[in-house]
């Protein structure tokens, strides 16, 4: 293979001025972090409140459940930011669209409310389908105390929902770190970005990928020790999750 | 205290499960609910305290009508105990929560007077030492006696059983029936499913029998082990004592 | 705000949207589902086998692409695939891909990753008993894979591995960072050209959601099938 490595290229300055080709990665890696978190803040929102609305009785609310995952699933993500980005501003009243657009860092709200939506409808199928597979009984025991089906869904059916779709979500957690990368075409210069970024710049094209690799194989990493930590702690004694 | 007339309920528009029952259960009175599976006795029950809906007919439980739409269910339903055939305890949640958490949402008391109420009641069924355990750490017939317990926190005017020892081990059966023995002794009003005839005939003042949703007969206890009248309520005794 | 809008220029950019866009998508889907099942399958056969060592590398490949973005693997092919022929052909400078052949390979060694572990599951689900009675009957290993054990798998995973080619259908469109005119990218050009972005993506949007939609009831069609005859 005639390809120059140059490993060395991590420590040159960068031609924006600032630091070197490696700073320029962990500022990357530092936006696919900080955008992933908020995202997933969105996701698991608005996912409860839909995987809610998934499991009630009445048939209008597991409608506009169905209705409202359908509309996320069925787009990629993408076309949804696309949407969001340059669709939506020219949608709104000329004052409000021209508001969105001067909005400084446009592209890390939209990335990250964009990729929290699209993850909350997983999110949502997820949770209805952890609080479908509680015992039924779970349920009645609770109305029969005297609890409100708000009441029930707080203390008896969350609780053990969460708990039984705990690595579901740890997946879906490392799918929205993933998917923030997708709003490098609307100008979000995360960890990707970044890395093509370095390529165009130094042309050392594998370094530059070879490293946010890594970087992206740390936060699964991390990720995964964090979410087994969190489940063992939150395990409840005698009871088999799984069951 | 218990008042049921002439309900009759559906699954779907054909599948009638209970037709015209008719009964009452008076303050103090214990009254056993037998028949095959699939006879409607666990729907009947499970109408009392709306559960489970009804189409026609009405339930009067202590002067307020159940299938009335602007009765308070959940506050109807916090004085109706109830046990199930398969416990429902909240997993969750340690056995002494399993005892105040209703205590405190529904009922509103503090945190120390749940506490107390809850201590109480389990060294009632015996089981004090076990109140930092998880249910899953405790056999069947320690966790239905906590679900006793758990019910009775709530002061209940009357107490329903479903099944209560029908998912149970044979050798734990008499400790969860001794405790019901005991309540029926001190004069709480229970309605009883249970294919139990040494219960029945200890402490039951009537037993009921159901088959196909019906309510076949409806006896003081003495002449129900007696001289059945109905054909069917012969039968199921004889099949049910012959073992 | 609408009075603004020209949907016509949807209605120009017709056949070039769907007969260069559309075929793209849908040719890159498809083989890309077909190769993806292929080598996902050979993966999933190594991930099962008794050799540790093979089990061991075809699952940290599986472990290894699915912690990675996929907008970064198109990225690397892209890079890549050029010294892989190199290699293969032994010529003497990086060869020039084609964008199609690019974002294929792409998309088969990705999506591998993904088909291998719904295959791995499909075999697992079938009981332990059906390769015994096929080795009983004197069938070899390979045999008792090729007419006992994966058809059953596949015809159990079918409605997951379905669901995965529409998300591999929709993934499809982030080829567009490789400026490769697929369904998005051929929507996207004209966009910019006529600087009607809101019209083109907004059909962009509504085309992928009424295919997918279409898709995602069929499978569950098919499910309830499958239900219905076990």
């Amino acid at each position: 293979m005639n390809y120059n490595w140059n490993w060395h290229i991590f420590f040159e300055p960068n031609p924006t001025g600032a630091g070197t080709y490696l700073d320029m990665l962990m500022s990357g890696l530092l936006l696919t972090i900080k955008t992933a978190l908020l995202a997933w803040v969105i996701a698991l929102i608005f996912g409860t409140i839909v995987g809610i609305l998934r499991s009630l009785p009445s048939k209008t609310a597991s409608w506009i459940g169905f209705g409202y995952v359908e509309f996320f699933r069925n787009m990629p993500l993408l076309v949804q930011l696309f949407l969001w980005f340059f669709v939506l501003p020219e949608l709104l009243p000329r004052s409000a669209g021209l508001w969105l657009k001067q909005l400084p860092n446009a592209p890390f709200w939209t990335a990250a409310i964009g990729v929290g939506l699209f993850m909350s409808a997983r999110v949502a199928v997820q949770l209805a389908a952890g609080i479908a597979s509680l015992p039924r009984g779970q349920k009645n025991a609770a109305t029969a105390l005297g609890l409100t089906t708000a009441q029930g869904y707080r203390y008896i059916l969350l609780p053990m929902a969460f708990r039984i779709i705990m690595p579901p979500l740890t997946s879906e957690f490392l799918n929205t770190v993933k998917n923030t990368s997708v709003a490098i075409t609307i100008g979000l210069i995360e960890l990707t970005g970044q890395a093509r970024a370095m390529q165009e710049f130094s042309f050392q094209v594998f370094e530059a990928f070879t490293a946010a690799t890594a970087m992206y194989l740390a936060i699964n990493i991390v990720v995964v020790t964090g979410m087994r930590f969190l489940e063992r702690s939150l395990a409840i004694p005698g009871y088999i999750t799984g069951k | 205290m218990i008042d049921i007339s002439h309900v009759n309920k559906w699954y779907g528009p054909t599948f009638q499960v209970l037709k015209d029952c008719t009964t009452n259960v008076a303050k103090g009175e214990v009254v056993v609910v037998c028949g095959p599976s699939g006879s409607g006795k666990s729907t009947l029950i499970k109408c009392v305290n709306a559960l489970e809906p009804f189409q026609e007919g009405q339930i009067i439980l202590d002067g307020i009508k159940v299938n009335d739409p602007k009765t308070d269910l959940p506050k109807l339903r916090a004085r109706v105990g109830m046990v199930f055939q398969h416990f429902e305890l909240f997993p969750h949640l340690r056995i002494i929560e399993n005892l105040c958490l209703a205590q405190e949402k529904v009922l509103g008391r503090s945190h120390d007077e749940a506490m107390a109420k809850g201590d109480k009641l389990l060294d009632r069924v015996g089981l004090k030492a076990h109140a930092t355990k998880y249910p899953a750490e405790l056999s069947g017939g320690q966790q239905q006696r906590v679900a006793i317990a758990r019910a009775l926190a709530m002061d209940p005017i009357a107490m329903l059983f479903d099944e209560p020892t029908s998912a149970l081990d044979p050798e734990m059966i008499s400790e969860v029936l001794d405790v019901m023995v005991d309540l029926a002794h001190e004069g709480m009003t229970m309605m009883v499913v249970t294919h139990e005839m040494g219960f029945a005939s200890k402490v039951a003042n009537r037993v009921i029998f159901m088959d196909k949703g019906e309510i076949v007969e409806d006896a003081l206890k003495t002449d129900f082990f007696g001289s059945p009248r109905s054909e069917r309520a012969q039968k199921f005794l004889s099949k049910i004592l012959s073992h | 705000m609408f009075d603004t809008l020209d949907f016509d220029v949807i209605r120009r950019s017709l056949p070039y949207l769907f007969l260069d866009g559309m075929s793209f998508t849908l040719m890159l889907t498809g083989l890309s589902a077909l190769g993806g099942l292929i080598f996902g399958t050979l993966i999933a056969l190594m991930r099962l086998s008794s050799y540790r060592l093979l089990g061991r590398i075809a699952g940290l490949y599986v472990d290894f692409m699915r912690s990675l973005p996929l907008v970064l693997v198109i990225f690397w092919f892209y890079f890549l695939v050029p010294y892989i022929g190199q290699w293969l052909t032994g010529a003497s400078r990086p060869i020039r891909v084609g964008a199609f052949t690019s974002s294929l390979v792409t998309f088969i060694m990705f999506e591998a990753a993904y088909f291998s572990e719904i295959m791995r599951a499909g075999i697992q689900s079938i009981s332990r008993g059906q390769p015994a009675a096929a080795s009983a009957l004197g069938l070899t290993y390979a045999q008792s894979m090729r007419y006992i054990v994966l058809p059953q798998a596949f015809r159990n995973m079918l409605p997951v591995l379905l669901t995965q080619t529409i998300v591999l259908f929709q993934d499809t469109s982030l080829v567009y960072v490789l400026s490769i005119p697929d369904f998005l990218g051929a929507a996207s050009k004209v966009a910019q050209r006529d600087g009607r972005l809101v019209e083109m993506y907004l059909f962009a949007a509504a085309v992928y959601f009424a295919i997918s939609c279409f898709a995602s009831w069929g499978v569950r069609r098919l499910q309830a099938r499958i239900a219905i005859v076990r």
